[in-house]
């Protein structure tokens, strides 16, 4: 079974975000990056299944700088069997989600994989379009927001998280399927893993990107928090604490 | 919690490579993850934390820079920098590492037949088998060449008599290197917990490595067969070479405890408010901080430069005796200069720093003392030997 996980390098999501001056883009001085959070998920899932047949290739590819050689090669480190690397040097902002999907669907095309994987959505840019394009354009099923997957021969049974349910699916190989949390829980990249990593290939390409049809305006912090406010004091405070938690908060 | 992410001033991150910061990276999650919710409370309730030792294991940190054996392979910088992220959790966790790999399974993998390294260093990388590492006497410290424990020659073995003190590890050892004159020549064995007259008690009371076991070993007319003995070992140089391989991840490891500590006195300092304003704005708290900056980062070019003249096999043990000596002292000043930041919340175990500022009282004393190295580096300078 051949297996393509998408993954995007994004800032980790513990960084403070700081604004570039452009007001459009992110100041990277600072930043540390990661491998997307839900796409990690997807990784570690690929290579679970993997390991559960006890054959097949695990191939994670990334559009991104040069630098995400590094996060490929944090997968690889997991146990991935293989990279691609398209090569993007612009900012991510400059890309709509449907050139990034076209991009990545030319590069898997050629591998005729039984099942692709991604995060529902990248931890940066939050759009949670890039699965549904790619399933698209590579004429596959997709299923999104998957928090469980089972393999049996051709057939995937997946579990969808939907509003107050769990939806029980199946369908037949190949199918493109956008991990939810719950899926898999990242394994640390063992030591031998990472020394074997270092034998294994990154492919990289230079991608032509159709220009985008969504233009970035403006990047904006999120409206600074209202500040606390304190009801009273002492046992005497609980009376007007507990009506604002029910009336104000809604939480009781 | 806040995310740790260490200090790098001087973009020393530059000067690695992808896999050795893909490695440092691991660990510090792995700290973070794992080591950092319990390590308070396994240093108050003085019990080492067993649970972690498959994890490490499983991660591959056990015996990192050894090759073949189930050994991951890493180079020195790399082993380095996994022995600095440990000690950022505790240096206990990092004593742990250092005995198992730079004292127990470096000198099988050095000293050793090709059955004792089968039979050992897998075990021991999977963390299956424990080692210890047991030189020091109570009476035989600095000067370990000093010690009485003997062994005798006996049918089929040998027969060792005497005692240990202070053994890392020792009361959940598999195995102990013991270091005993045969002949009156200094030479190591490998003795197995079970036979009789292998005797291990904990010592308690510490207030320093607490969660780190720390014991004695008495060994009673105690009979280890001919396959214990470790045939490449010879006199006290022996010994001494297991203790410099182990002192160099110590001078990593001192690093970790120090940027802990000013990771914890920077951020306490920007929140903490006296006079109307954060204390980090005065200039006093503010000398401190660029105090500890400085150390850390001079520690950390010691650190990466005696990596790479030790994968290049360059390296001498003055040079190793020369950074053990400087960031274990630095790391002790700063997690005092922390402890002083932190005010009275730095007196308890809600906050690390005087948690590590208690545990590098050890490391300060062990594999061997700063004035021991001062002494081995000044008969190294000026050709005088001045403790013998
Ligand atoms: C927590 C902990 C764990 C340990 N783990 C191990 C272990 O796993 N295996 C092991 O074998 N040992 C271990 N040790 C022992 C450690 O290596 C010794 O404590 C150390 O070598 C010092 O010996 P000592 O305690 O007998 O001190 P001493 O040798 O008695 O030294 C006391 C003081 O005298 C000074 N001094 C001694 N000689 C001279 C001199 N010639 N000139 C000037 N000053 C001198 C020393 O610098 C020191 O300040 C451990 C110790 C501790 C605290």
């Amino acid at each position: 079974m051949k297996i393509v996980v998408c993954i995007k390098r994004v800032p980790d999501t513990a960084t403070r975000i700081r604004i570039a001056p452009d007001g459009k883009s992110i100041d990277p001085s600072g930043v540390e990056y990661v491998v997307s959070p839900y796409d990690e998920i997807a990784v570690e899932k690929a290579i679970q299944l993997k390991e559960q047949l006890g054959a097949g290739e695990v191939i994670v590819v990334s559009l991104g700088p040069a630098e995400a050689s590094k996060e490929l090669r944090t997968c690889l480190a997991m146990g991935a069997d293989r990279a691609i690397l398209l090569k993007y040097a612009g900012s991510s902002f400059d890309l709509d989600p449907l050139s990034v999907a076209e991009a990545l669907a030319d590069a898997i095309r050629p591998i005729q994989p039984d099942l692709v994987l991604t995060g529902w959505k990248a931890a940066d840019d939050d759009h949670a379009q890039v699965g549904q394009a790619l399933a698209v354009l590579l004429d596959m099923p997709c299923l999104t927001f998957v928090a469980k997957l089972d393999v049996a021969g051709r057939t995937a049974t997946v579990h969808r998280e939907v509003e107050g349910a769990v939806e029980e699916v199946e369908a037949s190989l190949p199918i493109v399927v956008t991990a939810q949390r719950g899926l898999a829980e990242p394994r640390y990249a063992s030591l031998k893993g990472i020394m074997a990593a270092k034998k294994k290939s990154i492919e990289e390409k230079e991608i032509a990107t159709r220009p985008s049809r969504l233009e970035l305006r403006k990047l904006a912090p999120p409206p600074a928090r209202p500040p606390g406010r304190i009801v009273g004091q002492g046992k005497d405070a609980v009376p007007a604490l507990v009506d604002a938690l029910m009336n104000e908060a809604k939480v009781l | 919690m806040r995310k740790y992410r260490g200090v790098d001033y001087y973009a020393l991150d530059e000067l690695l490579s992808e896999d050795e910061r893909l490695v440092r990276d691991t660990v510090r999650d792995f700290v973070d993850e794992r080591v950092m919710p319990s390590i308070g409370m396994h240093f108050r309730n003085a019990t080492f934390p067993n649970e972690l030792v498959g994890e490490m294991a499983k991660l591959g940190l056990l015996g990192a820079n050894l090759n073949g054996y189930e050994c991951a392979g890493l180079n020195n910088v790399a082993y380095g920098l996994i022995m600095q992220e440990l000690e950022r959790g505790d240096s206990g966790i990092r004593s742990f590492a250092s005995v198992q790999g730079g004292l127990v399974m470096y000198p099988i993998y050095e000293f050793g037949s090709e059955e004792q390294k089968k039979k050992w260093l897998p075990a021991m990388a999977r963390g299956e088998a424990i080692g210890s590492f047991g030189l020091t006497e109570p009476d035989f410290g600095s000067n370990p060449g000093g010690m009485i424990t003997r062994a005798t020659k006996a049918k089929g073995g040998y027969v060792l008599n005497g005692t240990k003190r202070w053994i890392t590890n020792a009361s959940m050892c598999h195995v102990a290197v013991v270091w005993a004159k045969l002949d009156d020549v200094i030479r190591g064995f490998l003795v197995e917990r079970g036979p009789k007259g292998f005797i291990t008690n904990e010592i308690k009371g510490k207030y320093s490595l607490r969660a780190s076991d720390t014991s004695e070993i008495i060994l009673e007319d105690c009979f280890v067969p001919e396959s214990a003995l470790l045939p490449g070992s010879k006199g006290l140089s022996s010994p001494l070479k297991c203790l410099s391989a182990a002192r160099y991840g110590i001078a990593w490891g001192a690093i970790g405890a120090a940027l802990a500590c000013y990771d914890e006195a920077l951020d306490y300092s920007k929140s903490r408010v006296q006079f109307d304003r954060p204390i980090a704005g005065f200039q006093l708290v503010q000398a401190k901080l660029v105090g500890m900056l400085t150390e850390i980062t001079k520690g950390q070019l010691l650190c990466l430069r005696l990596g790479r003249l030790k994968d290049a096999g360059k390296v001498t043990p003055q040079q190793v005796s020369l950074a053990k000596r400087n960031n274990v002292h630095e790391a002790l000043k700063i997690a005092r200069v922390a402890r002083d930041i932190l005010g009275a919340n730095g007196v308890t175990d809600e906050y690390q720093c005087g948690r590590h500022m208690c545990n590098l009282e050890s490391v300060y004393t062990y594999e061997g003392t700063h004035d021991i190295h001062t002494l081995v580096l000044g008969a190294d300078i000026t050709g005088i030997d001045a403790f013998r």
